[in-house]
């Protein structure tokens, strides 16, 4: 009689979803990964700033996977993310040193400081990301074109685009950059260096924009009605229009989220790096579709966790400090390790889902 | 005149999807018709060996545009039988050619021999890599962007690894048969490789079951398994015939530059690929297809590039037009916008519209 109360209790316990399991291998795997790290090369990695550093550098890289990942749970791609930042980023920092001949006219004209050059900036690169939202989001939800395409057309836009504004490599004046890279420095957190004084742990603003939204995403997705019609829309299409979803918006309303998204990783991506480049975030977009599938976001959609795909980016980063610490120093070992371990990720993530799945049919 | 009018009809509708392809590459005639009539001018010259060869924009779009032709043809199969395409084309692509180079570099002077065991080589290994990336997909059932983007990330670099960090070059009068022209003969050989993958591909559809097959794998895997089929080995089949096509392809590039360059070799050419995989009217979700609407996709696409150079168009910026062109064509190529002109033509005609509901989804 006993026995068999426990097991119904065992039975009765709400079963462990898809993303979740999805979430704990990644956090498990980066877990292990660091503390092996630590173990094995010591040295930087047992120093609270590698961290930071990846943290610093990846920034970016965290936004436009979180939007990445809204709208891969919808079932949905943008490809066109990293030409996105490199072009806010280009825009960005020809407003800042003055090659831009439009805003400083209309600076002159308003008698603003050369610190209102900031401000404009922020607003072009909000409003290049929304364009970029709203018309791929308009073309993908209201004229039901395969996303891919428009996307990609997207990508070949915004990088045509950079070049079209500036062939060269432009950089922004250095008074500028500095209220851009104020440091934040964590004194607490510090570490010695090599003659034993302390230097702060030091992160810079992008990394708390970064990481204020992942919260907001992650708030968005799990507490509110447009955040569970991401899930539904990319669940199954269909029962969510009969569940009352109105699918076209929540289409929309994802790729133009993606698109804003972009727009802010393009201008964090400038106070990184200073610099307006036609090669800059090349490969991004693949970057942050690695670390969204890390994070256990499924392509087909209705799975994912935004979490997740912040582990996702911490990993690949982790993959690369390792590859470089590790001693292989020829330049092609980093991507060929990078990927190797998403082969296994993504074998890894495959087979857990199959076992599941075989398990349902069994029950 | 009424059966020749049914007729007409009939073609239509089994070919509709050749529509956009089609206009796409009218539009472009229209275009450089109006700009420059001089744009459609073949001639014939002499190259610097004394043979007399064809030259001109349209030749240069045959022939530029080879590669990009034959991993389209792959990339059909690949994702009529997958719903999914294969983004790691370029690098596989890479990888072919530098084990290509590889072997020529290794065995001293070039004879034809040498040439024919580094093509087997470098097929092999690309239908290997092909097979992973297959197996993957059909073994691990993991969609096959994700599962080639492992392929698309480290590709490059083990091509770089194969050269040792070098880009070797290669130069014989083979390889630069291969890749411009054969003596005496005017055409350049990469459009006669094109023709003769499309022989072969021709022939596989007409005298096996193949084409059938991986359709009815692309439309319902569980039926197709119902009814015997091997849909793990058709997926897998169309992966190896992709990476097939791209050792062939990475040998055209090879041969045309005759030296290896991983990082440049190809590149972005997947993006390509899948595009003229889309303007042929293929639906990328997987199931029916026309292999003849990608490869007039890619010639569009060829054509396009070749206008904007025509026109002066810095290569870097070219992209930008390029994607403002194609928004248009699928535009003009979307349901919605398909079904209003249906409902169009139907109001010119008189009669109500008739809503079908399939508004609604």
């Amino acid at each position: 009689m006993n026995k068999q109360d426990n097991i119904q209790t065992v039975r009765r316990r709400e079963p462990i979803t898809d993303t979740q399991l999805l979430l704990t291998i990644t956090i498990c795997i980066f877990v292990s990964m660091y503390v092996l790290a630590m173990l094995i090369w010591g040295g930087g990695f047992r120093k609270p700033q590698m961290l930071f550093d990846m943290l610093n550098d990846n920034a970016f890289l965290i936004i436009i996977s979180c939007g990445l990942t809204i709208v891969m749970i919808t079932g949905s791609i943008d490809i066109s993310v990293g030409g996105v930042t490199a072009l806010v980023a280009m825009v960005g920092v020809m407003i800042l040193n003055g090659n831009l001949g439009l805003f400083n006219g209309l600076i002159a004209s308003l008698g603003l400081g050369e610190q209102w050059r900031i401000v404009f900036a922020l607003l072009m690169a909000l409003l290049i990301g929304l364009a970029f939202g709203l018309v791929q989001g308009y073309l993908i939800a209201c004229l039901q074109i395969q996303p891919f395409i428009i996307t990609l057309a997207g990508m070949f836009f915004a990088r045509g685009m950079i070049t079209i504004i500036s062939v060269d490599p432009q950089k922004a004046p250095q008074e500028l950059m500095d209220i851009l890279q104020n440091r934040i420095e964590i004194a607490w957190l510090g570490s010695p260096n090599k003659k034993g004084v302390m230097i702060p742990a030091r992160m810079e603003i992008g990394v708390i924009v970064a990481l204020a939204v992942v919260f907001l995403v992650y708030f968005l997705l799990r507490r509110t009605q447009l955040g569970r019609g991401f899930y539904a829309v990319g669940g199954n299409q269909q029962s969510a229009l009969m569940l009352g979803v109105n699918v076209r918006k929540t289409r929309f309303l994802a790729h133009l989220l993606c698109g804003l998204l972009s727009g802010i990783a393009g201008f964090v991506f400038m106070m990184h790096t200073g610099a307006g480049n036609a090669t800059n975030a090349t490969a991004a977009e693949m970057n942050a579709i690695a670390s969204s599938i890390i994070g256990g976001t499924l392509l087909t959609g209705g799975v994912g966790n935004v979490i997740g795909t912040l582990f996702g980016v911490l990993t690949l980063s982790t993959i690369k400090s390792i590859v470089t610490t590790s001693g292989l120093r020829d330049p092609w070992w980093q991507s060929i390790t990078t990927g190797a371990m998403l082969c296994f990720f993504i074998v890894l993530q495959s087979v857990v889902l199959m076992r599941r799945a075989k398990n349902k049919e069994k029950k | 005149m009424k059966q020749n009018q049914k007729a007409s009809g009939q073609f239509w509708a089994n070919n509709s999807q050749l529509l956009i392809p089609l206009i796409a590459i009218l539009l472009l005639v229209i275009f450089n018709l109006f700009r420059d009539p001089s744009f459609f001018s073949v001639g014939i010259t002499t190259n610097n060996n004394g043979d007399p060869v064809l030259q001109g924009n349209l030749i240069a779009i045959l022939n530029g545009a080879s590669e990009l032709v034959i991993l389209s043809m792959g990339m059909t199969l690949v994702t009529a039988a997958s719903g999914g395409q294969d983004i790691s084309v370029g690098a596989l692509a890479a990888i072919a050619g530098s084990v290509f180079v590889k072997v020529l570099k290794s065995g001293g002077a070039i004879s034809p021999l040498t040439v024919i065991g580094g093509f087997v080589m470098c097929c092999l290994v690309a239908m290997l890599f092909g097979a992973f990336n297959g197996s993957l997909v059909s073994i691990f059932n993991i969609q096959p962007m994700i599962a080639t983007l492992i392929l698309f990330t480290c590709g490059r670099s083990i091509a770089y690894w194969i050269n040792g960090g070098a880009t070797p070059t290669v130069s014989s009068p083979i390889i630069s048969a291969i890749g411009s022209f054969i003596p005496g003969i005017p055409i350049p050989t990469p459009i006669l490789i094109v023709i003769l993958m499309a022989v072969l591909f021709a022939l596989l559809f007409r005298f096996t079951t193949l084409g059938l097959y991986i359709q009815t794998v692309g439309i319902n895997q569980g039926a197709a398994r119902l009814n015997g089929i091997n849909s793990v080995g058709i997926k897998l089949l169309s992966f190896v015939l992709l990476g097939a096509c791209c050792a062939v392809a990475g040998v055209i590039s090879v041969s045309r530059l005759s030296l290896i360059n991983h990082e440049t070799l190809l590149i972005n050419i997947e993006m390509d690929a899948i595009l003229a995989v889309a303007i042929g009217g293929n639906s990328l979700g997987g199931g029916k297809f026309r292999m003849l609407g990608s490869v007039i996709g890619a010639y569009a696409i060829q054509a396009l590039t070749i206008t904007l150079y025509a026109m002066k168009v810095p290569s870097t910026d070219v992209k930008a037009y390029k994607a403002v062109v194609i928004i248009i064509l699928v535009v003009i190529g979307s349901p919605v916008v398909k079904e209003a002109f249906d409902r169009f033509r139907k109001n010119l005609r008189g009669s109500r519209p008739v809503h079908t509901g399939k508004e609604a989804s």
